[in-house]
C-alpha cells in the first residue's frame, strides 16, 4: 500500500510533497505548498508561523480531518491519502488525539461523558470505559470534577478535560492546535507541563501549533516554522 | 458506534431540543391519527357490512338443487360431447352425502308453508317457516323479546311482531301462551297392486300444539328459495317431522319410489365463507346444481379495498405534511449542531455514525409520533362511534360499531410512521454526514 520503504528510526508522521489548495473564486490559495517533513515517534514538535501560514491546515491533514490536494501523508507508514473515509475515521479514533484552541467540549455533557465520547465512537466495551475515563481524568488531575459540565469549569480545566478526552483512546500521536491560545500564561504553562509529562511518560508523539515562540522553545524538542504554506525552517531546540 | 450508544446519544439530542422535537412529534402524531381515524372508519364500516351480510347466512351457504333435466338446457351447460353424469335426484342419500362433506355445519331443506293457526280460539291465516339452529346467529334474533327455541326439536314457536299484534294486545302477552298449528299432512297410500309402488298419498288435516317463546321485530333472512314473508317460526326439526304437503310432492308422485323423500332444494351451511368454493366444486361433482353468493362477496371485498385505499390516501396526506416537519427540524438541528458534528468526527466518528445518529433521531420521532398518533386516532374513532350511537339511539335503533382499530392497523400505522420519518430523515442525515469537520470546527 505504501509507496516508499519505512524510514529507520520509526517515523510517526511523514509528509511527502504535501499540497493543499483552496480555490477561492479566481484565486488559488496554497494553504499547504509542497511540504515534506518527517516527525519521529516520541518527538515533541512545535509548529510556528504567522496567522494564515498554514499551520492548522497541516495539522488537519495529519489528523485525517482533511485530504491533501496532492502528496502523501504517512502515519506509522500507512498513507492517509489512500484511505477511505471510514479508514480515516478509524485513524482519527485510534491513532490520533486532538486538542483545539476552543476546547470544543460538548456543553450539555458532564466532564465524564465528554471524556467517554471517544470510547463510544471506538466501540470500547462498556465494562472497560469507566476505568479508562478515570485514568485519563486522573492524568490531567480533574478527578474531583467528573460530574461538572464545561460551563462550570475554568478555561484551564476545560482544556485539561479536552486533553483527557484526547488521551482516553490511548493514541500514539497527539495533535494540538494552539491549546494555550485561549488561556492566560500561567494556565497555559500548566497545559504545557501536562503535555511535556504526557510526552515523556507515555512516549506520545506531540505536534503542537502555537504562536508563541518562547513557550515553544521552552517545551518542544523541535521547532518548525511555516510561511505561506511552505516550510521556512526546521530545527531542534538546543 | 454501537446501537446502544447511538440510541443514548440520539435520546440526549432529542431531549436537548425538547420543545422543537416534541412539536415535530406531535405533528407526526396528528398525521398518524388522521390516517388511523380514516382507516378505522373504513375497516369499521367494512366489518359492519360483512358482519351483517354473513349473519344473513347467504355467504357461508350453498344452495343445492337437482340438475335441470331438460336436454336442451344440459347441452347448453355442457357443450362437449363427454358422457353426461346421470341426473341425480336430491333425496336423503344425497343429503347424507352432503352432510359428510368437510366443513359442513348443517344441511337442511327450506320448509315454508301457508297454514291456519288458532290462538285463544280464533283462527288466523299465516305462513310458517322452519328455522335451522344455525339461523340463531341471524341478526333478526338479536333484538328478540323472549327467547330462542330451547332445543332443536322443541314444540315452540316464535312469532313475528305484526302477527303478535293481531293475536293480542299488548303483543308481548303472547309469550308463554299456546298456539295451535293446523296443517295438512301427507300420508302415502299403501300399494294396492302389491308391486311395491305406492298409488299416491292422501292429505290429512292435523294439529300441532306449540308454545310461543319469543317475538322478533324483523324478518330473518330467507334462504335462496325464500319468498313470501313468514310470520310464525318453528324449529326446522319440528317442521320436518310434520311432513306437511309441499309443492314438490306432486313430482315425487311421478317417480319410481314415491315413499322415498326428495327435496326441491337443500341449503348447505359451512363453517365460513372461505370454505364455499371448495364445497361448491365437490357438490357439483356429485351431480347436483349448486349456487352461492361467492362472487358477490368478492366484489364487495373489492369495493371496500378501493374505499380503504382512498381513505388511506386522504389520511396519509397529513402524514406527508408532518414529514416536512421532520425534515425542517433535522435541517435546523444540523445548523445548530454543526460544531458538535465536527467534534464527533474529530474524535473518530465516521460519516456513517453521524448519518445513523440522525436516522435514529428521525426514527424515534416517528415511533413516538406513531404511538401517540394511533392513540389519538383510536380516540377519534371512539368519538365517531359515540356520536353515531347517540344519533341512532335517538331514532330507537340499536347501537353499532362503525370504527375499528385492529392490531394489524396499529402495527402498520406505527411502521408507516417510522418509515415516513426515516425517508424524511434521509436528506438531513446525509447532509450531516457530509459536513466537513474542518469547516465545522473553524474557530469562530
Ligand atoms: N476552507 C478554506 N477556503 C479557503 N481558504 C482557506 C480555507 N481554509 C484555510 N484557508 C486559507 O488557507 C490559509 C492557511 O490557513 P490556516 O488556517 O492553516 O492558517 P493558520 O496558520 O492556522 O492561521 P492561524 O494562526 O490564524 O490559525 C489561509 O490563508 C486561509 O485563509
Ligand atoms: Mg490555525
Amino acid at each position: 500500500m505504501t509507496t516508499s520503504a519505512p524510514i529507520p528510526g520509526q517515523a510517526a508522521i511523514r509528509l511527502q510533497q504535501v499540497t493543499r489548495h483552496y480555490q477561492m473564486g479566481e484565486t488559488l490559495v496554497r494553504a499547504a505548498d509542497n511540504v515534506t517533513l518527517s516527525i519521529g515517534a516520541g518527538e515533541f514538535v512545535a509548529l510556528l508561523g504567522s496567522s494564515g501560514s498554514g499551520k492548522s491546515t497541516l495539522l488537519n491533514l495529519m489528523a485525517g480531518l482533511d485530504r491533501p490536494t496532492s502528496g502523501a501523508i504517512f502515519a506509522h507508514d500507512r498513507n492517509l491519502a489512500e484511505m477511505s473515509s471510514e479508514e480515516l475515521a478509524k485513524h482519527r479514533s485510534h491513532t490520533i488525539g486532538i486538542v483545539f484552541q476552543a476546547f470544543n467540549l460538548l456543553p450539555r455533557m458532564t466532564l465524564e461523558e465528554n471524556v467517554e465520547l471517544p470510547l463510544r465512537l471506538a466501540e470500547v466495551e462498556r465494562s472497560e470505559r469507566t476505568s479508562r475515563v478515570r485514568e485519563a481524568v486522573d492524568r490531567v488531575r480533574l478527578s474531583a470534577r467528573l460530574t461538572h459540565r464545561p460551563s462550570e469549569l475554568s478555561g484551564g480545566e476545560q482544556q485539561r478535560a479536552a486533553l483527557a478526552r484526547a488521551l482516553v483512546n490511548k493514541p500514539t500521536i497527539l495533535l494540538a492546535d494552539e491549546p494555550t491560545g485561549n488561556l492566560d500564561s500561567a494556565t497555559g504553562d500548566e497545559i504545557m507541563l501536562l503535555l511535556r509529562e504526557i510526552n515523556e511518560t507515555l512516549g506520545m508523539t506531540i505536534v503542537m501549533v502555537t504562536h508563541e515562540q518562547p513557550r515553544a522553545e521552552r517545551f518542544a524538542h523541535r521547532l518548525i516554522l511555516m510561511g505561506d504554506g511552505k516550510l521556512v525552517s526546521d530545527g531542534s531546540v538546543s | 458506534m454501537k446501537g446502544r450508544d447511538l440510541a443514548e446519544l440520539a435520546a440526549r439530542n432529542l431531549r436537548e431540543a425538547a420543545l422543537r422535537n416534541s412539536l415535530t412529534t406531535v405533528g407526526i402524531a396528528v398525521g398518524v391519527a388522521s390516517l388511523v381515524a380514516m382507516l378505522s372508519l373504513g375497516v369499521g364500516l367494512q366489518n359492519l357490512a360483512s358482519d351483517r351480510l354473513s349473519r344473513t347466512g347467504l355467504f357461508d351457504a350453498i344452495f343445492v338443487t337437482a340438475k335441470p333435466n331438460t336436454p336442451s338446457l344440459r347441452r347448453m351447460e355442457n357443450p362437449s360431447p363427454a358422457p353426461l353424469a346421470p341426473v341425480r335426484t336430491l333425496d336423503d342419500d344425497g343429503r347424507h352425502q352432503l352432510e359428510a362433506l368437510p366443513n359442513v355445519v348443517a344441511v337442511y331443506p327450506e320448509i315454508r308453508f301457508p297454514t291456519e293457526i288458532h290462538y285463544a280460539g280464533n283462527p288466523y291465516a299465516t305462513v310458517v317457516s322452519g328455522v335451522a339452529p344455525s339461523d340463531r346467529n341471524d341478526g333478526a334474533f338479536d333484538q328478540m323479546k323472549g327467547s330462542f327455541f330451547s332445543g332443536p326439536s322443541a314444540d315452540e314457536a316464535i312469532v313475528q311482531v305484526e302477527l303478535a299484534r293481531q293475536l293480542a294486545t299488548p303483543p308481548e302477552s303472547v309469550i308463554g301462551n299456546q298456539v295451535i298449528l293446523r296443517y295438512a299432512e301427507r300420508q302415502a297410500l299403501p300399494a294396492e297392486s302389491g308391486g311395491g309402488k305406492s298409488d299416491g298419498y292422501s292429505i290429512v288435516p292435523r294439529e300441532e300444539k306449540l308454545r310461543i317463546v319469543g317475538i322478533i321485530e324483523t324478518d330473518p333472512a330467507g334462504g335462496f328459495g325464500a319468498f313470501g314473508r313468514a310470520r310464525l317460526f318453528i324449529p326446522l326439526k319440528v317442521a320436518e317431522t310434520l311432513r306437511t304437503a309441499q309443492t314438490n310432492d306432486l313430482r315425487d308422485l311421478l317417480r319410481d319410489t314415491p315413499s322415498k323423500r326428495t327435496y326441491d332444494s337443500l341449503t348447505v351451511r359451512l363453517t365460513g365463507a372461505s370454505k364455499v368454493k371448495d364445497a361448491e366444486d365437490s357438490i357439483k361433482q356429485m351431480g347436483f346444481a349448486a349456487y352461492s353468493l361467492l362472487d358477490a362477496t368478492r366484489s364487495l371485498g373489492l369495493v371496500f379495498a378501493v374505499f380503504d385505499l382512498f381513505l388511506g390516501i386522504f389520511g396519509s396526506l397529513a402524514l406527508v405534511v408532518a414529514s416536512l416537519g421532520i425534515i425542517n427540524t433535522l435541517v435546523m438541528a444540523i445548523l445548530e449542531r454543526r460544531r458538535e458534528i465536527g467534534i464527533l468526527k474529530a474524535l473518530g466518528a465516521a460519516d456513517g455514525d453521524v448519518r445513523r445518529l440522525f436516522f435514529v433521531e428521525a426514527g424515534a420521532m416517528g415511533l413516538l409520533g406513531g404511538i401517540f398518533g394511533v392513540l389519538i386516532g383510536w380516540l377519534i374513532g371512539r368519538a365517531i362511534n359515540f356520536g353515531t350511537n347517540i344519533y341512532l339511539a335517538r331514532r330507537d335503533l340499536p347501537a353499532i360499531s362503525v370504527t375499528a382499530v385492529p392490531w394489524w392497523m396499529v402495527a402498520a400505522a406505527i411502521g408507516f410512521s417510522i418509515a415516513v420519518s426515516l425517508v424524511a430523515g434521509m436528506y438531513p442525515a446525509s447532509r450531516a454526514a457530509k459536513l466537513d469537520p474542518v469547516q465545522a470546527l473553524r474557530y469562530e
